[in-house]
């Protein structure tokens, strides 16, 4: 993934702009039960969310009754106005200098307490989510490679970064959202009763107008949402196949097509983006709306209440004795601040559910079954003096196995390679090849029979000594971001540097390594791309030898290696194989002439087994494919 | 962004002004509510709903006691302006008034709008509170004569009408207890004046037995009535706006698409090279819509929040000015607050970035090489690196998380300071009566208005250099000329495919050496000219220079005696089957793929074309068959039968040129052998001209001509005996391919 297919970083505000409403989110198919484990992996900062959730109370709580004091000094200066008029006494500007004193105290400790909590939810969702990183990562450790087989590499990285990312960003805010909402929807409720019921009913009644005006927006927009993202696929679908096969679609003159297709994709998408976006932009003006309406109306009755101290609606009749201009300015300020956890319920909601979506997949992955255990009490490789003693044999008794349990690929297999024999995997491409060398190294478990290397079945040693025992050159020339010693040392950390620089030496890679900038130390960039293919081999081979294995695999295959970095690479590996027990991916044919056993693969089966000679004069699978392959030089 | 606007917006301009009329509507109704209310307070209820110091209707008996008190030239406006009754056609009085009040007679103000007049309300102001003071010191109310009074008062005799007294009087004293009340009015301020004039009225109102609750209830009513009909307003205005701004922002959107994909669709390979595929792909799709995200907001706000600001300021400084500097200050504070905050964080926010591709590194990393890493037991050193990422990330994230804390208990803190410093000055002004306990209330709105445009000018000012580059990615694509063109007068070719490449040099744009170099060579009908070569000789290069993906540098490349750059490319394509490395494939069906040449050709010729191709037996192996559906990407076949496919396409299309570019990679030993056989017969058949590019030299062993590249350069041309013999550099790839034996073989 390069920087350039990344999404969009959200925005400081969090990325929810007004018109965010009514997109549709991903929901868990187990809220409830996600979040309680969720929750549950939080229980070590159990006493820490308790402190905030205390200064989120604190603080909203401060919040919700500045209003009603600061509506206070109003009346003040209101009826000191009016005993002007008749008394010529005035306003009593020390008992309003003491209101205002009092909330610039009240209003300086709510920001604390806010601040406190912020703090506190900033460091337990910081935390949370390393140490859900952390987990993954090590459980990534522990899972067998099968699951890998069937899991994308793209799906578990978003796991890592994104999910997790959308969890600690969600606790940070959500939570102490939730908690404060609904602390001030009680809250302000009560102070506007407090201040008049007949007012705050009429509060009340606005806002199911608001709920249900929004939910019927949310549908409708929903659908045309759905359909945006359709058309959007389409358009991007369409984008990234017509740029992949630019040159097809040039070389056969398709442009026309592609120009046609995209004009229709693009006109969907244009039609649905604009009532999706229209639609969930209605959200804002109508809540605001309803938010008028509300002000209007309590202006309106409280105005009445004031002057008349009741109010007939219909023949009947409220009192609200003592309602004062100040409280009519604190009733707007509390309807103002009522609508808002209400407008943002829904918002909420949705965070919560993409939250226990994305935490339903990191823990379906922490979740998942393990490797299985080592054994109680492992065969020591080593002497007394730390050398190996295991001896390169191999041995194959009965071994039954499949990738998944319908589908069995090796079948009653059996076989004994003597120390230092060479034995060469030959098939089709895509025939499985390298399922023998994933089962020698235990990557995966049989189903049955057994795998003796060195005379031990593999799963009494430890994984990691059998594993040991073993040098791998792949295809796929695995290198990280890092400089070329480290990545030569890679296969035995305690390596001195003159061993490293004799394993180079020894794979023909030395003089290559000598030409580049800084020699051993030049660092390998993040695509390890600054090198060819077939100079990561050669330092994959280096890495091979410097490990000193007892049996080797490797894959002969060179595709985009050129010509002379392939002479190279043959020398190294010919060199490497020399003494010891060797399966061989095999493509050249002196390798596979010269081999002592051949396995012959196809679709992931074994089908032929035997040296080239006796394989041959069978006439089956393997003289069929090396036929084919010269037979032009028979013509 | 600005190009945005020049560009694309313009076509849109019609709305764009209907947009900017109803957001200055809305902002109109947004900010007329905070007037209204105030409205509410201040006469509903401070002035039980009486807004004007003249009254309507008025008693004989005060109108007579008021006009002692008044001016000739005021008199005379005043009985020009009201009329005498005494009689019940009481249809025609402002209020009801009960027959034994209205026996007294009573005077109706001739024109209701008049109430409005400033000369009449100053005429009747000083007089109508000199008279209830008067009235009030008769009856003996202590509590609310003022000195001044009460003295004349006792100086009368008992019994005595002060007013039979006071009409004797000359006019000079008249006048000095009129100035005296005046004088008094005038240390109220004026809009406390207002309050005691038209509670004078009210009282008056009273005195007649009018229903003044009733008065004050319409009042309030009606400015309700009004505030709802603005909020109804305001809320069509801004949804008529969402409605323009969303078709004018997808609008642009749709059209920028259009225009980027057409231009990339004309790019040759050169300009894809610039770019690189990924690159337009995000520039086509994820940063428009980038662009139209912000288009969306920028409708909205960017234009509204000025509006309201300047809207909302104004009217301030209508009501009144002095207490700006309060909104001021408050504004620069926030601003001073934020942008420290920003200055602090933004940078770990971009280092945040580098943080997060880290960690994705070291995760891919240990994804992809989780066979080497459990080989070599590598497990603790891995997350080590991943734990140094992992601590990295979470150091960076507690610093902006506790420091974006601090952001939201500072504004709040701020904004509520505004409130209290409002109160506390507004009281001081409205003690000096220069201000209303409603306007204040209004004002403490208004500032909150024009602190939240401020913020989000502010928000938006982060967001729109975003879109900026976003929109600077689209017009790059749109910018770059192209750098193959079709002629203005074309040639067409006639002949069978010959190609003859004459003295050809090519380099890429920018580069310094050249990637070809005196490349000279013929390919025949019926031939088969082989290129081979390491990687990076140039002979993929070669293959791309005939369907002009690329311009030769020098010489010239000719496809039947004609200058391929004297064609049209769909001619010259016309000619072309081409097979690339990578069988690339599109979404549709197998057979959609191999007739992509031409949708109405036959299904013979298609599954002749599948039949050379080798591609048969797996599409007949497919339960539907040619129509089996193809992934986009073609990700549901293997990449053997991507190019066994993409080989066939190339066949059906029955060119004159076939040029296959390594396209046998994929295919093992068996496939490839059938396949060369059968494509060898075909070109025996049609006399196409083959030129393939192969690493393998069994593949390319029995080709008419091989053509050995090295670094650009030709270094050997003629058969595989030939160069056996006579070219060290095949000698080279040969032998490192083929055993000793294999080639004596030959």
């Amino acid at each position: 993934m390069s920087n350039e297919t990344r999404k969009p970083p959200k925005g400081p505000m969090g990325g929810h702009g007004p018109m965010g409403g009514g997109a549709p989110v991903e929901k868990a198919k187990d809220f409830k039960g996600t979040m309680i484990q969720l929750l549950k992996y939080l229980s070590s900062a159990k006493w820490l969310m308790v402190v905030a959730f205390i200064f989120a109370i604190g603080s909203t709580i401060f919040i919700v009754v500045g209003p009603d004091i600061l509506g206070t000094a109003t009346t003040e200066v209101a009826n000191g106005l009016m005993n002007k008029a008749t008394t010529g006494v005035g306003i009593d500007f020390d008992k309003i200098f003491d209101i205002i004193m009092f909330l610039v105290g009240l209003y300086l400790v709510s920001a604390i307490f806010q601040y406190v909590q912020g703090f506190i939810m900033a460091t337990i969702s910081q935390n949370l989510a390393y140490r859900l990183r952390k987990d993954l990562s090590a459980k990534m450790d522990r899972l067998p490679l099968s699951y890998f087989d069937k899991t994308s590499q793209g799906d578990v990285l978003s796991r890592v970064t994104n999910d997790i990312d959308l969890i600690g960003q969600s606790l940070n805010q959500s939570l102490a959202q939730v908690i404060t909402s609904i602390v001030q929807v009680i809250g302000i409720a009560i102070m506007m009763l407090k201040i008049s019921w007949v007012m705050s009913i009429v509060a009340f009644c606005v806002l199911p107008v608001s709920g249900v005006l929004m939910i019927a927006i949310t549908k409708r927009s929903q659908k045309y949402f759905i359909s945006q993202q359709r058309s959007l696929g389409f358009v991007n679908g369409h984008v990234e196949e017509m740029y992949g096969g630019h040159t097809i679609v040039k070389a056969f003159n398709g442009e026309e097509d592609s120009l046609e297709k995209f004009s229709e994709y693009n006109e969907q998408l244009y039609n649905s983006a604009w009532k999706s976006q229209f639609l969930s932009g209605l959200m804002q003006p109508i809540t605001q709306f309803i938010g008028n309406i509300g002000y209007v109306f309590v202006v309106l009755v409280g105005g009445i209440l004031a002057s008349h101290g009741e109010i007939s609606v219909f023949g009947l009749v409220f009192t609200g004795v003592g309602v004062t201009i100040g409280n009519i300015q604190s009733f707007i300020q509390y309807v103002r601040m009522f609508n808002q956890p209400i407008a943002q319920a829904a918002q909420i909601m949705n965070m919560l559910q993409s939250t226990a979506a994305a935490s339903e997949r990191v823990f379906e992955f922490l979740n998942e079954k393990e490797e299985e255990p080592e054994i109680a009490n492992p065969v020591d490789i080593h002497d007394e003096n730390g050398k190996v003693t295991v001896q390169g044999t191999v041995a194959f008794e009965d071994v039954r196995f499949g990738y998944t349990p319908d589908k069995i690929v090796i079948k009653h297999f059996s076989m004994f390679i003597k120390d230092g024999q060479k034995v060469a995997i030959v098939g089709p491409t895509g025939a499985g090849k390298t399922t023998i060398v994933k089962l020698l190294m235990r990557f995966y478990e049989l189903n049955s029979g057994t795998i003796y290397v060195g005379g031990h079945d593999i799963k009494d040693y430890r994984r990691s000594d059998l594993r040991s025992l073993f040098g791998m050159v792949l295809q796929d020339a695995w290198l990280f971001n890092g400089s070329v010693k480290e990545n030569l040392r890679y296969s035995r950390l305690n390596a001195t540097d003159e061993e490293v620089y004799e394993a180079a030496k020894t794979a023909h890679v030395d003089h290559f390594i000598k030409t580049l900038e800084h020699g051993y130390d030049t660092e390998l960039n993040e695509e390890t791309s600054n090198i060819s293919q077939g100079q990561k081999q050669l330092l994959t081979i280096a890495r091979a030898f410097l490990a000193d294995p007892k049996v080797l695999i490797l894959d002969e295959a060179t595709s985009n290696v050129d010509t002379r970095t392939e002479v190279l690479i043959q020398k190294g590996m010919d060199e490497l194989m020399k003494g010891r027990t060797s399966f061989i991916i095999a493509h050249r044919l002196s390798t596979i002439r010269n081999a002592d056993i051949i396995l012959v693969m196809n679709e992931g089966d074994i089908v032929e087994v035997g040296d080239h000679d006796e394989l041959l004069a069978r006439g089956g699978f393997y003289a069929n494919l090396y036929n084919s392959q010269f037979s032009e030089e028979e013509e | 962004m600005l190009r945005v606007i020049t560009k694309y917006l313009k076509k849109f301009w019609l709305g764009m002004i209907c947009v900017v009329a109803l957001l200055y509507g809305q902002a109109q109704c947004e900010l007329a509510l905070p007037d209204y209310m105030s409205d509410i307070v201040s006469t509903g209820i401070q002035s039980s709903g009486i807004e004007h110091g003249v009254p309507e209707i008025i008693s004989k008996e005060t109108m007579d006691k008021v006009t002692i008190f008044m001016s000739d030239d005021e008199k005379t406006l005043v009985s020009d302006s009201y009329r005498y009754t005494n009689s019940s056609e009481s249809k025609k009085l402002p209020y009801e008034i009960s027959d034994k009040v209205l026996k007294n007679g009573v005077y109706v103000l001739k024109d209701s709008d008049k109430v409005e007049s400033k000369k009449l309300e100053d005429a009747f102001s000083a007089p109508l509170l000199l008279v209830s003071g008067i009235d009030s010191a008769i009856k003996g109310d202590q509590a609310t004569t003022d000195e001044n009074m009460k003295k004349m008062m006792e100086s009368l005799p008992a019994g005595v009408d002060p007013y039979m007294v006071m009409k004797s009087m000359p006019q000079k004293e008249i006048q000095e207890m009129r100035n005296s009340i005046t004088e008094k009015l005038e240390t109220y301020g004026s809009s406390s004046a207002g309050i005691a004039a038209a509670s004078s009225v009210k009282s008056e109102y009273i005195k007649l037995g009018i229903d003044t609750g009733s008065i004050q209830t319409a009042y309030i009513w009606n400015v309700g009535l009004m505030m709802l009909t603005i909020a109804l307003g305001g809320v069509l205005c801004a949804i008529i706006v969402g409605y323009f701004s969303s078709r004018i922002a997808a609008g642009v959107s749709r059209n920028m698409r259009k225009d980027t994909f057409e231009k990339v669709e004309s790019f040759s390979s050169t300009e894809f090279n610039k770019f690189s595929t990924a690159s337009l792909i995000t520039r086509t799709t994820n940063d428009i819509q980038q662009i139209q995200m912000v288009l969306v907001m920028a409708l909205r706000f960017v234009i509204y929040s000025p509006i309201m600001g300047v809207g909302a300021i104004i009217r301030v400084m209508d009501s009144d000015g002095s207490m700006i500097w309060i909104i001021a200050s408050t504004v620069i504070l926030l601003m001073l607050v934020i942008s420290v905050l920003m200055a602090v964080v933004g940078p770990k926010f971009k280092s945040m970035q580098k943080l997060v591709d880290k960690l994705n590194l070291v995760m891919r990393e240990q994804l992809s090489g989780m066979l080497v890493i459990r080989a070599f037991h590598n497990e603790e050193e891995e997350s080590k690196r991943f734990e140094d990422a992992n601590n990295n990330m979470r150091k960076t994230q507690l610093f902006t998380g506790r420091s974006m804390a601090l952001m939201m208990p500072i504004i709040m803190l701020i904004m509520n300071g505004t409130s209290l410093l409002i109160i506390w000055v507004g009281s001081h002004q409205i003690d000096l009566g220069t201000m209303q306990v409603g306007d204040m209330m209004a004002y403490m709105q208004y500032a909150m208005q024009i602190i939240m445009s401020f913020m989000f000018i502010a928000m938006i000012s982060i967001m729109i250099p975003r879109a900026g580059v976003a929109a600077k990615r689209v017009f790059e694509v749109l910018d770059t000329p192209l750098s193959i063109a079709n002629p203005t007068t074309s040639e067409e070719p006639s002949g069978h495919g010959h190609i003859a490449f004459k003295d050809v040099s090519f380099r890429y744009p920018g580069a310094e050496e050249d990637v070809l170099t005196d490349i000279n060579f013929e390919a025949h009908p019926g031939e088969t000219t082989a290129f081979i070569g390491s990687t990076g000789s140039g002979k993929s290069t070669i293959i791309n220079l005939v369907p002009r993906f690329f311009d030769v540098s020098g010489g010239s490349v000719e496809v039947d005696g004609v200058d391929v750059r004297k064609m049209t490319q769909h001619d010259l394509r016309d000619k072309i089957g081409l097979v690339p490395q990578k069988g690339q494939l599109f979404a549709g069906t197998i057979a959609s793929n191999i007739k992509y040449s031409d949708e109405n050709m036959s299904d013979e010729r298609m599954k002749e074309a599948a039949e050379i191709a080798q591609a048969t037996e797996f599409i007949d192996s497919k339960p539907e068959g040619y129509d089996t559906p193809i992934a986009q990407g073609g990700t549901n076949v293997s990449g053997g039968q991507k190019q066994r496919l993409s080989i066939a396409r190339a066949i059906a299309k029955q060119p004159e040129i076939f040029i296959f570019d390594d396209s046998f990679s994929a295919l093992d030993f068996k496939t490839d052998a059938k396949l060369r056989e059968a494509l060898n017969k075909l070109c025996a058949k049609t006399h196409s001209t083959m030129l393939v590019v192969a690493q393998r030299v069994s593949s390319i062993m029995h080709a008419d001509q091989i053509i050995v590249l090295d670094e650009g350069r030709m270094v050997g041309k003629g058969t595989h005996s030939e160069l056996l013999k006579n070219c060290p550099v095949y000698q080279e790839i040969a032998y490192s391919q083929l055993s000793k034996e294999e080639l004596e073989n030959e």
